[in-house]
């Protein structure tokens, strides 16, 4: 069974090799290298790109990006939760009809719906002349490029990343066991906290890594509603690789991140893994 | 004997579709009351309502004389042991067990005392750090009933509890919750469509049918004086003789099979010896009628000495006072 069945992995094996574990090990081996003089990649071995980042404008960058990624994966959980939450509770109907709601802004080029944004943000936008016209405001606020928009872009981009794995997970919850919590006397929001939300816990670390992974890279929202202030470390390789033309130092660059990013994804696991065993040696 | 539950007129429509017609109910404290009957039948929905988790469209459940149609599930003084036992996953026996009481908010020491007493009562004790995945069947349902008893509550109500266990396993358990049921003191309410599991445990038995009890009595007297045709088929085996307007049931343990050649006695029917099927302490014979288009079902010891011929003319004849006169 297992012999002929494993062949059915072999496209998705092939297509990973190829377009991720080789570009990868490319990017690996180009961190190493030199930067010409015109931008050209020398053949020279150097851990120069290394010792760069050392440099405490991009540790600065890094931890800026760290900041806003973890906020946007909290926001994100804060208002996907719910929403969640709320469309697994509906009828079958009505839940395709949100979950359809939820994905359709993938039906949209993201640079696009990014631009929205700013249309609707910018001190001529949307917002501002309702209220300029309503007298509510004198002056035109600044809505656009700070980091609160570039919060706003994030969390409104990776929301369906949040909602739909916490959906899956809440849609298999079995009901009958919230039954028995409220059989027991337990409350509404007590049967929440000690039922409902650890058997969805699944969902919600699936949610957060999709969420943090996506956001820790992000370089569109950051470059269209953050201007030049609110750099993230995604603009900062976009720029290494477009205009500054250091392949080797952004594939550095690259490198750091990805790792920081596997290490804190491990840790949060172990975190997760602690609080079960000592949840569960507790009495 | 004290009223525990009082359901009075109580209704149970789901949208335009009518469940449940208006219903009532006693049931005593202390008593084994087992709502029995075919799926669909209106059982659950009866059992949910007195637990709180479906509100009757019409009509009032009294606890101890206290209306509770507004008490939400969590307040309600009584605890439901589930079908499928709706053990949480992500807690371990014990915290499985002491749920209730933690939610309840009772004092540490009390909680570990009472613990105690229901590990034993259950014979759980050495699972009690075990995951409910790591159990069994049977042994998932003594946690289910432990977590429900912990709680001593004034009813527990039980759906469907031995439903997804096999067969050995269940007798063992009737056995075993009927006696629980009798040292607690506590209150059952019984949900199956086994009738011989409602038989072999309940003081009381409600024959449910589309929604209606068509019989409330004891096992007794629900085997041996239905009161209507579908608790006189439902509940064992029965032969059904249509005379006049009535219908005559009969059981198969109470119709003798005479050889025609003996004479004396005037048979009340005769038939042909259709199909004999030995079971072990009984045989069944089946006899083809000769004027009605109907097979009679007749019991006789597995220890006898085996004297029918399929297709042999007999006899058959009942005593007067086992017959039962039904409604069509």
């Amino acid at each position: 069974m297992l012999s002929r069945t494993r062949w059915l992995s072999v496209p998705a094996l092939l297509w990973l090799a190829f377009f991720f574990l080789i570009p990868l090990l490319l990017v690996i081996a180009l961190s190493f290298l030199e930067r010409g003089t015109y931008g050209q990649v020398v053949y020279a071995f150097t851990l120069n790109n290394y010792s760069r980042i050392a440099d405490p404008l991009y540790g600065e960058v890094l931890l800026e990006t760290l900041a806003v990624s973890l906020l946007t994966t909290f926001l994100t959980l804060l208002i996907g939760y719910p929403l969640a939450y709320h469309i697994a509770r509906l009828e079958r109907g009505w839940q395709h009809t949100w979950l359809l709601l939820v994905m359709m802004p993938f039906w949209i080029n993201f640079l696009v719906r990014s631009y929205a944004w700013v249309v609707i943000l910018r001190s001529q936008g949307v917002i501002n002349t309702l209220l300029l016209s309503l007298g509510l405001i004198d002056q035109p606020l600044s809505l656009l490029y700070n980091s609160a928009a570039v919060l706003l872009g994030m969390v409104y981009a990776l929301l369906p990343f949040m909602v739909l794995p916490v959906y899956v997970s809440l849609e298999q919850l079995d009901r009958r066991k919230l039954e028995a919590a409220y059989d027991l006397g337990a409350s509404p929001w007590r049967a929440f906290w000690h039922i409902t939300l650890p058997l969805t816990k699944s969902g919600v670390v699936t949610g957060s890594i999709l969420v943090f992974v996506s956001s820790i890279g992000m370089f569109v929202v950051p470059d269209v509603m953050g201007g030049a202030k609110s750099a993230l470390i995604g603009n900062v390789i976009q720029n290494q690789f477009l205009s500054a033309r250091d392949w080797p130092f952004g594939s550095a660059l690259s490198i750091v991140l990805m790792l920081l990013s596997v290490m804190l994804i491990f840790l949060y696991f172990r975190a997760i893994r602690v609080q079960e065993r000592e949840g569960r040696e507790e009495r | 004997m004290k009223t525990i539950i009082q359901l009075h007129e109580v209704e149970k429509q789901f949208g335009q579709q009518t469940v449940i017609p208006p219903l009532s109910l006693a049931i005593a404290e202390g008593e084994f009351l087992t709502l029995l009957g075919p799926s669909g039948c209106g059982k659950t929905t009866l059992l949910r309502m007195i637990a709180g988790f479906e509100q009757p469209t019409s009509g009032e459940i009294l606890l101890d004389g206290q209306p509770i149609s507004q008490v939400p599930p969590y307040k309600r003084d009584m605890n439901m042991v589930f079908q499928h036992y709706a053990l949480f996953p992500h807690m371990t026996v014990e915290e499985n067990i002491l749920f209730g009481l933690k939610m309840k908010k009772v004092p540490a020491a009390e909680q570990q005392h009472r613990l105690e007493e229901v590990l034993q009562l259950t014979r759980l004790g050495e699972l009690r750090r075990r995951m409910p995945r790591q159990l069994s069947g049977g042994q998932q349902q003594r946690v289910a009933i432990a977590r429900a008893i912990i709680n001593n509550p004034k009813v527990l109500l039980l759906d469907e509890p031995l439903g997804a266990l096999d067969y050995q396993l269940r007798k063992n358990l009737q056995l075993e919750l009927k006696n629980l049921q009798k040292n607690l003191g506590i209150t059952f309410i019984y949900v199956t469509h086994d009738q011989e599991e409602a038989m072999a445990m309940s003081d009381r038995i409600a024959v449910m049918n589309r929604g209606v009890i068509e019989q409330l009595g004891t096992p007794q007297e629900i085997y041996l004086r239905p009161k209507s045709l579908f608790v006189a088929t439902f509940i064992g085996e029965n032969n059904l003789f249509r005379h006049r307007d009535a219908i005559l049931a009969v059981r198969p343990e109470k119709v003798k099979v005479y050889k025609m050649a003996s004479g004396g006695e005037q048979p009340r029917r005769t038939g042909r010896i259709a199909d004999i099927v030995f079971l072990g302490s009984l045989r069944k014979i089946f006899i083809q009628l000769e004027a009605e288009e109907t097979t009679v079902l007749a019991h006789e010891n597995g220890d006898a000495d085996p004297v029918w011929q399929i297709g042999e003319r007999v006899g058959l004849g009942w005593a007067a006072e086992d017959e039962v006169t039904l409604p069509c």
